[in-house]
């Protein structure tokens, strides 16, 4: 049963498994760093849709389906679906899951959807509500540059702290028994707003929600950042991360030694032309269900700390003057 | 922390733009583009064509190769290095309404290329035609005396 540490973080006693995981990805995705292990790469980046949200819709169909059947199920074995995505009404979400015929609570926590996914997944699997169920996500670059931006074609100049949306998706099955990665606590994210307007920098943005958190969850379990292997951000990139350190730093913790940023591990930033990182819920998906659970299932990393982070602003509210909150979102991967 | 003094520290730690290397990208393919301008009226001048004309036609010119390159996905990539160079002559303002008729055309030729294909250049149209009638008002009351 989940049960609840401190204020905000909940356990999972039955240690709920990740039974099945897969990322796929678009063709810049594929020629990063981490591109040979994900699960597919599409070179054609429309997967042969007629529009972006069909495409990005298509991803996380792919996503979904690859990771229920690595994980040894069929769609009509799983209990429920936890989605999200970027776009208006979560549209990849719905539109892409719809012919699974599972039944979907559409999750809204922009770009750290993978993280509270995650969470839902395994509160319904830990209390018994369920007894499988895949967490997924998605993002898009150019349905991202639609909606949030200018048109693809448009001829405009990027400032250094701006961030590439990652056109990914992932999708982690969550169960009870079996081999695979454990949950073993999540921790929810406060909506934090230090008033910052830029939607050039949405790093600075978010940061000061994920140093919320995880100076939460820590107080929570009594513990410090010395007990995890490493403490993953979702897409808060160069600007963002170096705050995110500095802001940990002025809580007392020490994380540098152990933090990375999974907008910083997607993209080569020297040879991409990606600026400050990636950024997307596709970013921190497809780097933790390819790479992070791969790590700790080799047994390279043992307890890691994924905290998705996800600026809460809209075209509109962004137009009407207003500053961009961020939220983020913790779990608590092991190896046992 | 307060949220003036993170605001402050963000920028702090906020890397600068490249001014120099942004200047000189956009100095060059500004200059270029004003030269290829110039070129094209002083061909068509010599070609027996009335300045006027010659003039306009080398501003057409300019607007066909801006909306050829942005149809090709060229216009972009240039676009991020390039930056006013390639957006304040009128190359950019054939590319803004060309980039977001090709965009906006998946919601439907109407609703969409139509209705969006000045999201971008609306704002210019708007405010340079009132400017335009703020001056003619002023022009005709300077003249009245």
């Amino acid at each position: 049963m989940p049960e609840r540490k401190g204020q905000h973080t909940v356990l999972f006693s039955s240690r709920p498994t990740i039974l099945g995981a897969a990322a796929v990805v678009g063709k810049k995705e594929g020629e990063g760093p981490l591109g040979p292990q994900f699960d597919r790469v599409f070179e054609d980046t429309t997967l042969g849709a007629k529009t972006w949200e069909q495409a990005e819709s298509a991803l996380q169909r792919e996503a979904a389906t690859l990771a229920i059947q690595k994980a040894g199920f069929v769609p009509s074995q799983i209990h429920f679906l936890f989605a999200g995505d970027l776009l208006n009404q979560c549209i990849a979400s719905t539109f892409g899951l719809r012919e699974l015929g599972i039944p979907l609570f559409g999750q809204f926590g922009a770009c750290s959807t993978m993280a509270q996914t995650m969470a839902m997944a395994a509160v319904f699997v830990d209390s018994g509500a369920a007894d499988v169920c895949c967490a997924v996500t998605s993002s898009h670059f150019c349905a991202a540059e639609r909606q949030f931006r200018f048109p693809l074609e448009y001829g405009s100049q990027r400032t250094p702290t701006s961030q590439w949306t990652a056109t990914a998706a992932g999708a982690a099955v969550v169960g009870i028994g079996g081999k695979g990665v454990r949950l073993r606590a999540a921790c929810g994210g406060r909506v934090v707003d230090m008033g910052v307007t830029d939607v050039n920098n949405m790093g600075a943005a978010m940061a000061p929600a994920a140093a919320d958190t995880l100076a939460r969850f820590l107080t929570d379990t009594r513990t410090v950042p010395a007990e995890y292997d490493l403490i993953l951000t979702g897409d808060l990139s160069a600007a963002g991360a170096e705050l995110f350190c500095e802001l940990t730093q002025q809580r007392g913790l020490r994380v540098q030694d152990r933090y990375n940023d999974c907008g910083l591990m997607l993209y080569d930033r020297r040879t991409q032309d990606v600026h400050a990182g990636g950024s997307g819920c596709g970013c921190s998906a497809a780097v933790v269900c390819s790479h992070i659970l791969r790590e700790i299932g080799a047994g390279r990393l043992h307890r890691v700390l994924f905290i998705g982070t996800g600026a809460l602003m809209s075209p509109t509210s962004c137009q009407q003057g207003e500053s961009i909150p961020g939220i983020a979102h913790l779990v608590l991967l092991s190896d046992d | 922390m307060t949220q003036r003094e993170y605001q402050k520290l963000a920028a702090r730690k906020r890397p600068a733009s490249p001014v120099a290397a942004d200047c000189a990208w956009a100095f060059c393919v500004g200059g270029l583009l004003c030269a290829a301008g110039q070129l094209s009226a002083d061909l068509l001048r010599q070609a027996g064509m009335p300045l006027p004309q010659a003039r306009l036609t080398a501003s057409l010119i300019l607007v066909t190769f801006s909306v050829l390159a942005t149809v090709l996905h060229v216009y972009d990539d240039v676009g991020r290095r390039a930056g006013a160079g390639l957006s304040v002559p009128i190359t950019g303002f054939a590319n803004s309404i060309a980039a977001a008729a090709i965009e906006f055309k998946s919601e439907g030729l109407v609703l969409g290329m139509a209705a969006k294909m000045f999201v971008i250049a609306g704002p210019v149209l708007v405010y340079g035609m009132a400017a335009s009638v703020l001056y003619g008002l002023i022009y005709w009351v300077v003249g009245l005396f």
